[in-house]
């Protein structure tokens, strides 16, 4: 199941860095059922203290679910793996992979924040918490959306987001190594 | 029946012999030295021979492996991802930077702020430097105990041989002959202290008293084959000190008492614990609590700083992070102890995982699981270092203080500095911290002067 799972994701990470998350996996879930729970991932001090950790938590599941098994878990974290010079000369027709550029923008699942004026101000109000009052934290996200909207429907697409982050590294930003 | 009665008294004699025999061995061997405080060097000699069997195993393991094509497991002792420790503000400018020509040090939110908080997020839950400081840390090399491996399935029949045969004298000879160590020990304890503590108070009591602890102490510490290294015993805690140590288990009170004669602090416990702890403060002032004067800081406090202001008294013993940590760091130490004013004697402690774990995981095993482990383990190895002692500085705080005295015991051990609270093991992170996260990256994007707007 384990070699399946990783055969499937990770075509480049080796068998004892799956055993490695494998095991992260199982001493993360408290409960023992082979699955976690937002608790689960909320013990995690270091996450827990993240502006946006309950952002992160919620990409783990999929709408309407409260529980993740390991592939679950696999495929969200796969997003984060660095892509290989191999990787970049891929068939370009073929389906897209799970680490590429703009599924990286998307799986950020603070996706909804740059749809709207109204989710652009909740996400910076997660990240400021109560800091900043309403008046200024609003002037913000109007300046953004401002820099950011082309079309002039004070909201920003998906593809505005992109062209906003065109110049930042997001392959080397999003990015997360594995030692050897 | 009378045909078999010569036999039976045969079996009886040999059996008594034995058992004579069994326990004259006990006392030369093991009692004796235990009083003098001398060793024979038996237990150095068991340690190198354990240490080349363990290295061939690895060797053999590696090798078999590779025969079979069996993917091997690495275990991953650094971590298994590579993470830069930068600050917040540092990383977020240097996405900033990489990302718009803007001018960089204005305050600005930038959308690209975001990947800062997804990725530290992320990372976090591929590894964090919490959580695992409350499991089982992991070892390079195979101790030949199953518990400790995830190659172990693919072993050769001659390393299934050797780990048998291991299985074997862990359990047919050595948990045996620890129980039996640990059970006179215990006893002579309890019974010495008392007969002790029925003596007039004098100096006649005070030598009796130190030297009936340390005996049994020691005969603790060969009970679990304990093989302690003392560094810079000229720092040694003196009376009228506290000596502070980080605590990985609940032996760390064996191995320091063993070298030295201190006064226990901590809470009566029902059962055995309490047995032992109500003998031995007949012997000499230990400082217990009773369950609800715990809670009551004040009258902690008040009866440390009494304890340690009398210069006769001996030094307290006290373990300021409050649970068990797995010996790979050292977590926030509790300040009430760096209150009192009292000279600090540090003392590091490190044990050596190949020879058998020392961390009591105490959420999951109960305390005779614990023992059970420590007693069929193949040795407990460790390293006690006496750090120089400390006072508060005067423009130093208790929380300040407490923080030396934590990085001094954490580079001396070779362990990592953290300065998260043990007791996450069983809370949950306060939302405080999580506010000064905010705090900080509100700063980033309207500046460091106070939010206008609000006044």
């Amino acid at each position: 199941m384990l070699i399946c799972v990783s055969s499937f994701f990770f075509s480049s990470v080796s068998h004892s860095q799956i055993t490695r998350l494998y095991s992260r996996f199982t001493s993360l879930d408290k409960g023992e059922n082979g699955t976690l729970s937002r608790e689960d991932f909320q013990r995690i001090p270091e996450l827990a203290i993240n502006p946006l950790g309950d952002r992160i938590i919620n990409a783990f599941f999929p709408e309407g679910e409260d529980q993740v098994n390991f592939r679950g878990f696999m495929r969200t974290l796969a997003h984060f793996r660095p892509i290989e010079d191999n990787e970049k000369s891929k068939d370009q027709n073929g389906p897209e992979p799970l680490n590429s550029r703009s599924n990286k923008l998307h799986c950020k699942k603070c996706e909804p924040s740059y749809r709207s004026n109204y989710f652009s101000f909740f996400v910076l109000r997660m990240m400021v918490g109560v800091n900043i009052s309403d008046e200024q934290l609003g002037s913000i996200a109007d300046r953004t959306i401002q820099e950011a909207d082309q079309d002039g429907d004070s909201a920003i697409s998906f593809a505005e987001f992109v062209k906003v982050l065109e110049k930042v590294d997001v392959e080397q930003k999003m990015s997360i190594r594995f030692l050897h | 029946m009378f045909l078999l009665l010569p036999f039976d008294s045969l079996v009886v004699n040999l059996l008594g012999i034995s058992i004579t025999v069994l326990f004259t061995l006990l006392l030369v061997f093991i009692i004796v030295p235990a009083i003098f405080g001398v060793s024979f060097g038996i237990r150095k000699v068991y340690m190198k021979t354990l240490l080349k069997i363990f290295q061939w195993a690895t060797l053999r393991i590696e090798r078999g492996a590779k025969e079979k094509k069996h993917p091997l497991y690495k275990p991953y002792v650094n971590g298994i991802i590579a993470k830069e420790p930068t600050s917040l503000e540092e990383e977020i400018k240097e996405i900033r930077r990489s990302g718009s020509g803007k001018a960089l040090d204005t305050p600005e939110f930038e959308l690209s702020d975001i990947f800062y908080f997804c990725r530290k997020g992320i990372e976090t839950i591929m590894d964090d430097e919490v959580t695992k400081r409350f499991s089982a840390e992991e070892l390079e090399s195979w101790n030949l105990l199953s518990r400790t491996n995830y190659n172990f399935q693919y072993i050769s029949l001659r390393l299934t041989v050797l780990w048998g045969l291991g299985v074997l004298i862990r359990y047919c000879f050595l948990l045996p002959l620890r129980i039996a160590l640990a059970f006179t020990g215990i006893s002579l304890l309890v019974t010495g202290t008392t007969v002790v503590g029925y003596l007039p108070n004098g100096r006649c009591k005070e030598f009796l008293s130190k030297h009936v602890h340390l005996m049994c102490y020691r005969i603790c510490v060969r009970a679990l084959t304990a093989i302690i290294t003392y560094h810079d015993r000229e720092n040694r805690p003196r009376n009228g000190g506290i000596c502070v140590a980080n605590h990985t288990s609940p032996i760390d009170v064996i191995i320091l008492a063993s070298d030295g004669y201190y006064a226990m602090v901590g809470q009566i416990h029902g059962g055995l614990m309490g047995v032992i702890q109500r003998a031995m403060v007949k012997a000499c002032p230990h400082v217990w609590f009773e369950r609800s004067e715990v809670k009551d800081r004040h009258l902690v406090a008040k009866r440390l700083t009494e304890h340690v202001q009398d210069k006769s008294k001996l030094p307290i013993l006290i373990f300021p992070e409050g649970t068990c940590i797995n010996n790979t760091s050292v977590m926030m130490f509790k300040k009430g102890s760096f209150e009192i004013g009292a000279t600090v004697y540090p003392v590091a402690i490190k044990y050596d995982p190949q020879f058998g774990d020392a961390f009591w995981n105490s959420s999951k095993y109960g305390m005779v699981t614990y023992l059970l482990r420590m007693m069929t383990s193949w040795a407990i190895v460790c390293s006690v270092w006496y750090l120089p002692p400390m006072t508060r500085q005067p423009e130093e705080d208790a929380v300040q203080f407490a923080n030396r005295v934590k990085s001094a015991i954490a580079r001396q051990g070779g362990l990592v500095d953290l300065l998260w609270d043990g007791g996450l093991k069983r809370e949950k992170v306060k939302d405080t911290f999580k506010e000064e996260q905010q705090k900080l990256y509100s700063k980033m994007i309207v500046g460091n002067h106070e939010d206008r707007s609000r006044s």
